[in-house]
């Protein structure tokens, strides 16, 4: 006990038991739930380019969306993916849906079956899912020469060359782009197979901690466009006029953020206090 | 003959591949298509030992550690669940099927929970190695501010120039660091790659 008091404040702060720091960053991310707030976030020129390429997909256009992404970063791209399928099909596109992902197809499904359902599109005419398959690099390059060899059949069993959409439809030439939301390495393959074989114009959705990694494609124009995070998807569903998840998600983030930025001042401003005094000492 | 017989196939497949890139012809096409579902053929094929080397490491762990066994006994049974759950299409391609939902309601949330546990370890880390205790660290540390400063909600003009910086550090300083590190592993897989193909580097062969 005496030894306590003997403690200053600084060194007190800089031994904090790291529980007090978890209950506090729970708390951060509990303050959203209780308080339901909307933040507007500031949009980006790279999330817009994305934004009026799938604008610009209407009567009957199509653009391919890679869902390679899994659960773990759904809560990131889930929401890109959402705020992109409700603007191609709002403006009459239509969406061919691949993913490199093993688990992309079940997430797949589930907001295919939820949106299309509020939307009134159909299968087969407004969207077609090919489903999973392995070896991105492969998949892509395969893509690139027809989509019927990868996927013969699509994601429900159904030969592709039966469904209305696919008439015609052989490979990337005839898609006006490709949205790839990816989590892991399958966004370079699309940037080295996709966009640099093929030509096909590519855009990333990709989670807040790998955007850094893509600015020099978006910079040397292998890249058309960019979604970076929670906040990107945000920003796409902003600019579209649409309520989701990626706006629901912003306060969580920003409270979070906040915790770790106050964490960090906190911490230097005890590690400057502690430096002085051992100084005059 | 054990080794350069790998070493010419090694050589004779990979300047195939090599002259096959940059020939636009439809043998070309062919041949690449022919490559890749061999690829396929060989994945396959090489999947059982993927899974027998899972279920041998899984039993060995089990027979070793009594406290292991209860998470020995879950990895095959979930591994066996998931295979049945998946032997049929339709099984699978339904969105009440045992797969979708074994899917939805324990490997979304398992690998959510996992992911987001990551929040408390970042601050915790922040807090305790996030120090200006040199030039370098206190440079990381403000450009780490800036840029995370961009995720909470700021009054204008601050918010528009932090917007402009933060855009600057990504596009400037950022970009230039990542393009060196990307030319560099370039040129490190295009030497290691020709090293191969000359069989000089032999590692994947293994020691034996």
């Amino acid at each position: 006990m005496a030894e306590r008091k003997s403690k200053a404040w600084y060194d007190r702060m800089l031994s904090v038991d790291r529980r007090w720091i978890y209950l506090i960053m729970g708390l951060a991310v509990v303050v959203p739930v209780i308080w339901e707030m909307y933040i507007p976030v500031t949009e980006s020129s790279e999330v817009r380019d994305v934004y009026e390429f799938s604008d610009d997909v209407t009567d009957g256009e199509i653009v391919l969306l890679a869902i390679d992404y899994d659960p773990s970063t759904m809560a990131e791209l889930h929401p890109m993916t959402e705020a992109i399928l409700r603007q191609v099909w709002r403006n009459g596109g239509r969406v061919l849906l691949s993913s490199l992902s093993q688990f992309g197809p079940a997430m797949a499904d589930e907001i295919l079956t939820r949106i299309a359902g509020e939307m009134d599109v159909e299968y087969g005419v407004d969207y077609v899912f090919l489903g999973y398959k392995p070896y991105p690099a492969i998949t892509i390059l395969a893509m690139g020469a027809d989509f019927r060899v990868p996927f013969p059949t699509d994601y429900y069993g159904n030969n592709v060359d039966e469904l209305p959409m696919m008439e015609g439809v052989h490979n990337f030439d005839d898609v006006e782009g490709v949205i790839a939301l990816a989590s892991g390495t399958a966004a370079d393959y699309w940037i080295t197979y996709g966009n640099a074989k093929y030509g096909v114009p590519v855009a990333l959705g990709v989670t807040g901690v790998m955007a850094s990694d893509y600015y020099p494609y978006l910079q040397s124009g292998q890249l058309f466009g960019l979604i970076p995070g929670i906040k990107g998807a945000a920003e796409y569903e902003q600019m579209a006029g649409i309520r989701g998840e990626g706006a629901r998600g912003i306060p969580y983030q920003t409270t979070s953020h906040a915790v770790i930025l106050f964490f960090i001042v906190m911490t230097n401003v005890a590690f400057f206090a502690r430096r002085a005094a051992q100084r005059r000492r | 003959m054990k080794r350069q017989v790998p070493i010419f196939l090694v050589f004779l497949c990979g300047l195939t591949m090599v002259i096959q890139f940059f020939v636009p012809h439809d043998y070309s096409d062919v041949l690449f298509q022919y490559a890749n579902d061999f690829v396929i053929v060989i994945g396959i094929l090489a999947l059982p030992v993927g899974i027998y080397s899972l279920m041998k490491n899984t039993v060995n762990k089990a027979m070793r550690d009594p406290k292991e066994r209860i998470f020995s006994a879950l990895t095959i049974l979930g591994f066996l669940v998931m295979i049945v759950a998946g032997l049929k299409r339709e099984w699978f391609a339904s969105s009440t099927s045992l797969s979708s939902n074994m899917f939805n309601y324990v490997l979304v949330p398992a690998q959510a929970t996992l992911f987001s546990m990551l929040a408390f370890y970042i601050a915790s880390a922040a807090y305790r190695a996030f120090r200006a205790r040199t030039v370098l660290a206190a440079v990381l540390l403000v450009t780490a501010f800036v840029v995370m400063l961009r995720l909470i909600p700021l009054p204008e003009p601050v918010a528009t120039w932090n917007a402009e910086f933060v855009r600057w550090i990504l596009e400037v300083p950022n970009m230039a660091a990542k393009r060196a590190i990307l030319i560099g592993v370039a040129l490190g897989a295009i030497t290691y790659s020709t090293k191969i193909l000359l069989g000089i580097e032999r590692a994947y062969m293994g020691t034996d």
